[in-house]
């Protein structure tokens, strides 16, 4: 009997709706930024349940496209949203730029691996046994990344160093581990409050790799396109796009 | 700690056991009992799992069950609802993955049942379904146990086939390890220390639980 109990009200869990919420599948560069956006915006709308999850955009493309129940998709590149509208899979018009993204060499202080003056040579020094980079095949950072080892000439040097993160946080999580010595990150994880202090990093000159645009869309079955709109509006804003400055997001 | 996906784990694991259960004890007999020549083939299939890179069995499951797929559209059209990253999805992966945990030792159990007290049952007059019920399934109760807490903890740890299929929602799809991978990434070292320990703890104490019970229950009975 009480197997019974115990079993239907696990039945009754696994099968009561939810209290509608706004589910982001947010590229993993903005995992600490977004986080902070997202407390602001429910400061403000103490009414809404912000649920930010973060991957690859590659990943959340492949899902969004067998109709994963996402709300609202912010993308580390502008390919990605692009694709999923020739498709018809986003409400029409939903498509905006919110950001664009800047990639640095990061290095924990401990390793006393001197980016900031050495900058890409860093890459070549003897100390310097594995590069964590985001996966090019599904993260633009990744991409960002592999671009900018090729055109400022290391790639070949390099390339037996290099590990690669499903996404770019993970990538940041191995060079913050130390697992490895240096990684090719994401300049808004590296500003991170809580990391910040603990790296050092070199910022890539802009022209050694595809501006790296940041857009995204809503998508069709998006189950609160309205509150969806309000994020975005809010995201847009001189507020929320103080937050990603902040993040080292440039804005246009 | 990470108590939202710790009950979806836990629940997940739960019906997962249930399902294999229902189908695994059916199977099991028909492995055990058959004569059929191809058995082997079945046995194959059913262990593949254990072997399969969890990443290829969610991959063909998301691939499977998918909406563009005839499975897919046939549960939209009865439900409305998807199976990907739905808990549901997660379900029907679990039970998948798990099966050849059930299933084995389901199979080893019956298979160690004297096959004279089956017969002497049959020939007293008792139905097949009754014999199974009243002689085989409590003389093989150790090993239906061992397979459900197998199932169970297996479920419990699944990680690459989550990733494929569910889609690491919160609160329908992030389960305990994918919560780990994802506070790791997030640089939150200490929830994913606790949320790791506590399913430590967890697997530690349901192997110790069963390994316990069996020995103080049938220890005393010789089992042949």
């Amino acid at each position: 009997m009480r197997t019974a109990l115990l079993a239907a009200a696990l039945l009754a869990t696994a099968c009561a709706p939810r209290p509608a919420s706004l589910r982001i599948a947010a590229a993993a560069d903005l995992r600490f930024a977004l986080d902070d956006v997202v407390q602001t915006y429910t400061r403000a709308h103490p009414e809404v349940r912000v649920e930010p999850v973060y991957g690859s955009s590659g990943l959340f493309y492949a899902q969004l496209q067998n109709r994963a129940p996402f709300d609202l998709f912010l993308s580390a590149d502008v390919e990605y949203p692009h694709k999923l509208a020739q498709q018809g899979l986003i409400l029409p018009g939903s498509q905006f730029n919110y950001a664009v993204g800047r990639i640095v060499l990061w290095t924990r202080q401990a390793s006393g691996i001197d980016v900031e003056h050495l900058g890409i040579d860093a890459l070549r020094q003897p100390a310097v046994h594995h590069i964590a980079i985001a996966n090019p095949a599904h993260a633009p950072y990744g991409r960002a990344a592999d671009a900018a080892l090729h055109s400022l000439g290391v790639y070949d040097a390099v390339k037996d160093k290099i590990v690669m993160g499903e996404n770019i946080s993970q990538a940041f999580q191995l060079a913050e581990s130390g697992a490895a010595d240096v990684g090719i990150v994401a300049l808004s994880l590296a500003m991170a409050p809580g990391v910040a202090t603990q790296g050092r990093y070199w910022e890539v000159p802009a022209s050694a790799y595809p501006r790296l645009e940041q857009g995204g869309a809503i998508p069709k079955w998006s189950r609160d396109a309205a509150a969806a709109q309000r994020f975005r509006a809010f995201l847009l804003a001189p507020e929320g796009r103080a937050i990603l400055k902040r993040y080292g997001f440039s804005g246009e | 700690m990470e108590w939202q996906a710790i009950w979806l784990s836990l629940r997940l694991s739960f019906w997962t056991t249930v399902i294999l259960l229902a189908i695994g004890l059916p199977a099991a007999y028909w492995l055990t009992y058959s004569l059929r020549k191809w058995k082997f083939l079945v046995e194959a299939v059913i262990a593949l799992p254990l072997v399969l890179p969890p990443t290829v069995l969610g991959f063909y499951i998301l691939m499977a069950i998918g909406p563009r797929s005839p499975a897919g559209k046939l549960y939209a059209t009865l439900t409305g609802g998807m199976l990907p990253f739905s808990f549901q999805g997660l379900l029907v992966a679990s039970v998948l993955y798990s099966l050849p945990f059930a299933v084995q030792p389901f199979a080893a159990g019956f298979a160690a049942v004297d096959r004279r007290l089956i017969e002497a049952s049959w020939c007293l007059g008792v139905s097949r379904a009754a014999t199974f019920f009243r002689v085989i399934v409590p003389l093989s109760a150790p090993a239906i146990v061992t397979g459900m807490i197998l199932a169970f903890a297996h479920t419990l740890g699944e990680f690459g086939v989550v990733l494929m299929v569910g889609g690491n929602l919160p609160g329908i799809t992030r389960t305990v390890s994918i919560a780990i991978f994802d506070d790791v990434q997030a640089l939150n070292y200490q929830a994913a220390l606790n949320t790791s320990l506590l399913l430590l703890g967890i697997s530690f104490c349901v192997l110790a639980a069963t390994y316990g019970l069996r020995r103080r229950v049938w220890a005393v009975w010789p089992m042949n």
